[in-house]
């Protein structure tokens, strides 16, 4: 099964991307990145920018409405995913485990939507 | 149809109904992961079978008759709703053979019980889910054990078996690095389904509670997983329980604290049950939470022997049981013990201990101090606490019981 690592994290972690320990910050997750690359179940996956930088568009109608900011104003704000493949939730949770956010962040593991059926 | 059940081929149906339902939601569920469907499809062969074999006569092999019957119906679901769900056929299509050769199904059951505890479905469907799966339990029985609406319990069983075939639960054995984990997730769903008759009287037990159900399910799981020894003290634990079933409420239903149960009632086959599994769970040299508890139970049990009950070996176990659970149950148990044997004073000093936001509302804890502060002559706090104890009982019988006492402290109770 395709499932997606959603990398939920506060803003103490993203505040290290850029802190004096932004070369642990990185090197952990360049280290995790490599593990699931050279395992073989990683099929993509990309970093985000902070949510300080995010945008958020809703349409009233035809006109727009852009705002600062994330859709959720929560204590936890996505900062990264990963698509991997593998057998069962079971697995996915034990990839899951390895990722260095923790213990600040979080990760949500969801199923990705099988391929629509051939007709 | 002839309904009256004298049919043979009724009890045949019956009888294939109890002993293979839960390995056959199985087995069929392993292969396809769709857990509602299997449920839907099988009942829709029992069906077929209830009208088919009295007019043909029983088929050799019922459990493969209605597995390739099973089979059939879903392979029909399948091309009818041209499903999006990635589903392996290579093992439906496989399956006449297979049943054919093999009358006796393999017991997959473990893997089911498994996914119904998996930790991430909800804690609280864990045990409904597992008596609807493995059991077939209709939704309004479980609801009324579990004091839910049947409706939410329809919707949140749907709900989890949804999450079970899409989040992509397992429904197979996992790693040993997990296993102990997901292992004790179904127990304590074991567990908590007895817990749904205790409170039950005598009466009431065969519609509310689910006591015999949960009891075999913990008969279930050591032939599952023979080396489990918690399995086993779980399995002790509920017959000790159990074995006292008789004794727990008087002849007009009012509530018999176990220090006045007339042991003559206890059932002594089931105890002697629980102490084989017990010793069996005991030689793995493995102890934890049930099996202390069971070992609790079983010196409460020698009480019918010996007439006296060994406190200061409760005590003992307590002291283990509190290291392996030190849940807020277990260790107001502890105290209690406590007091039997160094006096009450030093066990209301180990209450006071407990943290506030945990007892507030934690009958047992209020109960047991009524009592320690009884045996002081602490009538102010005594009744305080037998007010409170009052007051956060649901059961009816324990609040008579309560009041009865209050009336024999000669104390009043606001």
């Amino acid at each position: 099964m395709q499932y997606a690592l959603l990398i939920h994290e506060p803003a103490s972690e993203f505040a290290k991307r850029n802190g004096p320990d932004a070369g642990r910050y990185w090197a952990g997750w360049m280290a995790y990145s490599q593990l699931l690359r050279e395992s073989g179940v990683m099929t993509g996956g990309a970093g985000l920018e902070p949510p300080t930088v995010s945008t958020t568009l809703r349409m009233n109608g035809a006109s727009r409405l852009v705002q600062d900011g994330p859709v959720a104003d929560s204590k936890e704000q996505l900062g990264g995913f990963y698509l991997i493949d593998v057998p069962t939730l079971d697995d996915a949770l034990a990839w899951a485990a390895k990722c260095p956010t923790f213990p600040a962040g979080a990760v949500e593991i969801r199923p990705m939507l099988p391929p629509p059926p051939s007709a | 149809m002839n309904t009256d059940g004298a049919d043979p081929a009724f009890r045949v149906v019956e009888q294939t109904v109890r002993e293979s339902y839960g390995k056959l939601v199985a087995w069929l569920s392993v292969r396809t992961r769709d857990v509602a469907l299997v449920e839907d499809v099988l009942s829709e062969a029992f069906v077929s079978a209830l009208s088919t074999w009295p007019r043909d006569g029983v088929p050799d092999h019922p459990v493969a008759w209605l597995l390739t019957t099973a089979r059939r119906k879903m392979l029909d679901r399948f091309r009818q709703a041209r499903r999006t769900a990635v589903v392996d056929t290579t093992h439906l299509e496989q399956l006449p053979e297979i049943a054919v050769l093999s009358p006796e199904l393999p017991d997959e059951r473990l893997g089911l019980m498994l996914a119904c505890a998996h930790p991430a479905i909800d804690s609280a469907l864990h045990a409904p889910l597992m008596l609807q799966v493995v059991l077939g339990l209709d939704a309004a029985r479980i609801a009324r054990a579990f004091l839910m609406s049947p409706a939410t319990v329809s919707q949140r069983l749907v709900r989890a078996k949804t999450k079970i075939r899409d989040a992509g639960i397992p429904l197979s054995i996992p790693d040993v690095e997990v296993l102990p984990q997901h292992i004790s997730t179904v127990r304590d769903a074991i567990y908590i389904a007895y817990g749904t008759g205790w409170e039950a009287t005598p009466g009431e037990m065969q519609t509310r509670g689910l006591a015999t159900e949960a009891i075999w399910l913990a008969r279930l799981l050591p032939q599952l997983l023979p080396t489990d020894a918690e399995a086993r003290g779980l399995l002790s634990l509920l017959l000790f329980c159990e074995s006292r079933s008789a004794a727990r409420r008087s002849r007009t239903g009012q509530f018999v604290p176990l220090s006045e149960q007339d042991c003559g009632l206890w059932d002594q086959a089931m105890i002697s049950e629980a102490q084989t599994v017990l010793a069996e769970a005991a030689a793995f040299r493995q102890p934890n939470r049930f099996q202390w508890e069971a070992a609790i139970q079983s010196v409460h049990a020698d009480r019918c022997r010996t007439g006296t009950t060994e406190w200061p070996v409760i005590l003992q176990f307590y002291g283990e049981l509190i290291q392996a659970a030190p849940t807020i149950g277990n260790r107001v148990g502890h105290a209690a013990a406590v007091a039997e044997v160094h006096g009450p004073r030093r066990a209301i000093g180990m209450l006071d201990e407990l943290e506030s936001p945990l007892i507030q509302f934690y009958q047992p804890y209020w109960a047991v101090r009524a009592h320690l502060h009884h045996r002081l002559d602490e009538n102010q706090s005594a009744s305080e606490a037998l007010t409170r104890a009052m007051a956060l009982t649901d059961d009816p019988a324990v609040r008579h019981y309560l009041s009865e006492l209050a009336t024999g402290w000669a104390m009043p109770t606001q």
